[in-house]
């Protein structure tokens, strides 16, 4: 393994033999491409994470942002990071040739992103940002706001923010209290104050574009009363050169426990009355442009917490196979040289866990990024659709998966190291404390599994979870005849019946009217189901596998191709079957949880 | 002044080399494949004296396989303009590279020519001299600064005792050493451009010069693994270690 963070064999295999990203360039928007230009992206990506990204990593987490006279300063070296990842192009890398794009396919751009999250996930929260921030711009804004605040996030010009939750209010966005008053002349005046807001002050880029939720005046109460503005950190004058400063204040920074490079700040609005905002779209439509760019967004923290365990898992392999420390059980001669420890069974187990957990939370990901590019790009309407309701289901699985085991990916990656992992002197404790936001940010895990369980299972009469099914299925009867994989198709398909009777039960339970019950174990629902979508797309990499070495793949990619087979079987020997017990108790829907009185804890 | 950089694909810098299990090479199948990073500095320089105005056109050159047009790419989307490759599937080794450089240089009249000062696979550290000696051109090698004047070039080399500056007529050949400039970063929109940047397609066999090896390779081994030191007891056993089994002194 060549790059520090990630395995570049793994990522190619995923992207092509697997998901066979490279028939995306049969397609008119991607026609330009081929498998030449699509793995020079890649490859940039890997390169800028190594080189870049991975050795600034350390300084951005040590040197946190502070506040310095009202301004936030970042580390010179999260500086070159973030120059890197923009003049590479990264921010616009899907748009139009003619707007400083490559066209590149959603599932390249995501694998990219991630390499970059790999190597420093907190430093490319700020390209996250920024390119949400564009691309809702590109949807939402009028032609002027396009030139004058779109362009320059596309070009890395100025960087983006979100600014949506309050002091008092996070994930309950009907209950924000930030006003905008129309000011007369098409702009407004807006004033309040916004927590939690990453990049919300830095000191990289010549100026920052909040995007802001407000209520206007008039506003219905609840989520329908909620519009979206722009409110840059200086005003951009209709020439697009700075202006005066906008009136936005750091009231103060959170002092986080990882993803540090990227500053959080509590930001005020308006304390002298100087805010100007731009509406963004129709009044009271703010949540809707912002929701939007949730599937991806939320595709990307998958993809940070996959990528987060990644890195993690990579530097555990590096580790245990340099490490020496004592002997195999069978052979303790004291007089011959310890051993690296990757040859214990149980340094085995642990990176063997953390490779079934990490290279299938890749796949996970890469693969919803694929059904954003059918859903996009796909010549046939039918399948457009599919892809749509397929991404429906998967998204929150994506968000919330790969955040809940990658972390304890994380927490092996440590335990390979002993007490080193434990010491800032390695960096496997840095990505553990960096993963662990992703379990709460974009949406909580505990909401996303609401959303599975409460909607998305169950829109259009379970329309999403049926396509699903179908595609496991498909799947299983494609690997049914592999000697080597028909034990797991067994598995999967008693899985797959059993999520769909424990499904049906949670139904029943709801169409009694014990709605409350009905989502107690919701968030046990999206780890049993992310468990059978992980096993299904651990067949599917176990059949690229197979085919591969029955073809007779050259001996030193034979070893490659043994892991993924080996990494199969444990995810469905330890992993899907350990699932067992929790949709048993999904079955019965267990009340356990949802029974306590407030007063019992 | 137009600028002919060369390039060659060789194995990526950052994978570890096998050897073939018949020893007749190193193991290049599912190999993943670079620019040498000494050409990606010749390429990089030549870039920058286009856009310091010291050039006007940068053609970058390459000699082999259909794949080595990758590399070309690489060349491409890093600035230069267009691209010729002389495909091959021979062998090919110093001598045959310059002769066939020397016929694109003849043609394309440039008034440098740049690259790396050796390749990492071979380290051969030749093609350049052997290119300057055919063209008759003065040659400058392993230069970490280059400044033009009135159609001469200052060119600071990197020499065992420091650092020596020549002054070379133009056209020359110049090979370029590490701390010559860092390389940038191919962007995104760039990758997407080079494609569209014409790449010449000549066949070696056409060019009229002969490329057939000179030097035959008997076998390609790993080096020897390190061995386990011991210790020894006293000076005494030390001499005579070093006398009776490392054979080192008299």
């Amino acid at each position: 393994m060549a790059s520090a963070v990630v395995n570049p064999r793994d990522l190619r295999f995923q992207l092509f033999d697997v998901l066979g990203s490279d028939a995306l360039c049969a397609r008119a928007r991607y026609r330009d491409h081929d498998r030449e230009s699509l793995e020079a992206a890649l490859d940039l990506a890997i390169q800028i994470a190594d080189e870049v990204l991975w050795p600034n990593a350390p300084i951005g987490d040590r040197d946190e942002p502070r506040l310095e006279n009202g301004r936030v300063r970042v580390p010179s070296a999260i500086h070159e990071s973030v120059a890197a990842i923009t003049d590479a192009g990264f921010i616009a890398a899907a748009l139009d040739y003619d707007r400083g794009g490559m066209q590149l396919p959603a599932v390249l751009l995501q694998a990219c992103l991630g390499v970059l999250k790999a190597a420093d996930t907190a430093t490319a929260g700020y390209l996250m940002l920024t390119k949400a921030a564009a691309n809702l711009l590109d949807v939402h804004g009028t032609d002027e706001q396009k030139r004058l605040y779109m362009e320059p996030l596309y070009a890395g010009r100025f960087l983006g923010t979100m600014c949506l939750s309050e002091p008092d209010v996070g994930s309950s966005l009907g209950d924000i209290r930030c006003r905008a008053v129309p000011a007369g002349d098409g702009t407004y005046r807006l004033s309040g104050s916004k927590m939690w807001i990453s990049g919300g002050d830095q000191d990289i880029s010549e100026n920052i574009v909040h995007l802001v939720l407000a209520k206007l005046p008039d506003a219905p109460p609840g989520v329908k009363g909620i519009s979206l503005f722009i409110v840059p950190k200086f005003r951009v004058n209709a020439d697009g050169t700075l202006g005066a400063p906008n009136d936005v204040a750091v009231a103060g920074l959170n002092h986080k426990m990882g993803y540090r490079a990227i500053s959080n700040c509590l930001l005020s609005f308006g304390e002298n009355g100087g805010c100007e905002a731009h509406l963004v779209g129709a009044p009271h439509a703010g949540l809707a442009c912002m929701f939007h760019m949730m599937n991806e967004a939320r595709i990307g923290v998958g993809i940070s917490g996959a990528m987060i365990g990644y890195a993690g898992y990579t530097q555990a392999v590096r580790y245990a196979r340099e490490r020496r420390q004592g002997r195999p059980v069978d052979n303790r001669d004291p007089t011959q040289p310890p051993v690296p420890i990757v040859r214990h069974a149980d340094v085995k187990r642990m990176l063997l866990k953390q490779k079934a957990i990490v290279e299938g939370a890749l796949a996970l990901c890469l693969t919803c990024a694929r059904y954003l590019d059918d859903m996009t790009t796909a010549t046939d309407e039918d399948q457009r659709q599919r892809a749509g309701l397929l991404l429906d289901i998967l998204t929150p699985i994506a968000k919330a998966w790969p955040a809940e085991f990658c972390q304890e990916a994380n927490s092996l990656a440590i335990q390979v190291h002993g007490g080193y992992g434990y010491t800032r002197d390695f960096p496997v404790e840095r990505l553990y404390r960096d993963n662990r936001l992703n379990a709460i940010h974009e949406g909580t895990n505990g909401i996303q599994a609401i959303d599975l369980l409460g909607r998305k299972a169950r829109s259009q009469d379970g329309a999403a979870l049926r396509a699903l099914m179908e595609e496991i299925r498909a799947d299983i009867d494609a690997a049914r005849d592999l000697p080597a994989l028909a034990e797991h198709c067994d598995a999967l398909a008693a899985a797959t019946g059993e999520i769909e009777g424990a499904t049906a039960a949670i139904g029943a339970a709801r169409a009694e009217g014990r709605i409350g019950d009905s989502l107690a174990n919701a968030s046990l629902y999206l780890n049993a189901l992310g468990h059978i979508v992980v096993a299904w797309l651990w067949l599917r990499q176990a059949r690229a596998a197979d085919d591969a070495l029955r073809q007779g793949a050259v001996t030193d990619d034979d070893a490659f191709y043994r892991g993924k087979l080996a990494a199969c079987r444990y995810f469905f020997r330890y992993e899907l079957a350990g699932m067992k017990p929790a949709i048993a108790l999904l079955a019965r829907v267990d009340t356990t949880c949802a029974e306590m009185d407030t007063n019992m804890f | 002044m137009k600028v002919l950089v060369a390039v060659k694909r060789t194995i990526d810098p950052n994978v570890k080399v096998r050897v073939k299990s018949d020893q007749t090479g190193v193991e290049t199948a599912n190999v993943k494949m670079a620019m040498n990073p000494f050409c990606e500095i010749a390429v990089e320089e030549a870039v920058r004296m286009k856009e310091a105005g010291s050039a006007n056109e940068v053609v970058a050159v390459s000699a082999g396989a259909d794949k080595a047009q990758e590399t070309l790419r690489t060349a491409l989307a890093m600035g230069a303009d267009r691209a010729v490759h002389i495909v091959t599937e021979a062998e090919l080794q110093p001598l045959a590279v310059a002769r066939l450089l020397k016929v694109i240089a003849d043609e394309e009249q440039p008034g440098l020519v740049i690259m790396g000062k050796q390749a990492i696979d071979d380290d051969s550290n030749q093609t350049g001299q052997m290119l300057a000696a055919l063209l008759g051109w003065p040659q400058a090698t392993f230069a970490s600064e280059i400044e033009f004047k009135d159609g001469t070039a200052d060119v600071t080399r990197e020499i065992d005792g420091g650092l020596e500056t020549l002054n070379v007529n133009l056209p020359a050949v110049v090979t370029t050493d590490l701390r010559l400039n860092e390389p940038r970063y191919a962007s995104l929109p760039n990758i997407m451009k080079a494609k569209k940047k014409p790449i010449d397609r000549r066949e070696a066999d056409a060019l009229g010069v002969d490329i057939s090896p000179r030097l035959a390779i008997h076998k390609v081994e790993e080096p020897p693994k390190r061995e386990a030191g011991i210790k020894v007891a006293d000076v005494a056993e030390l001499v005579a270690k070093l006398r009776d089994d490392a054979k080192v002194i008299g």
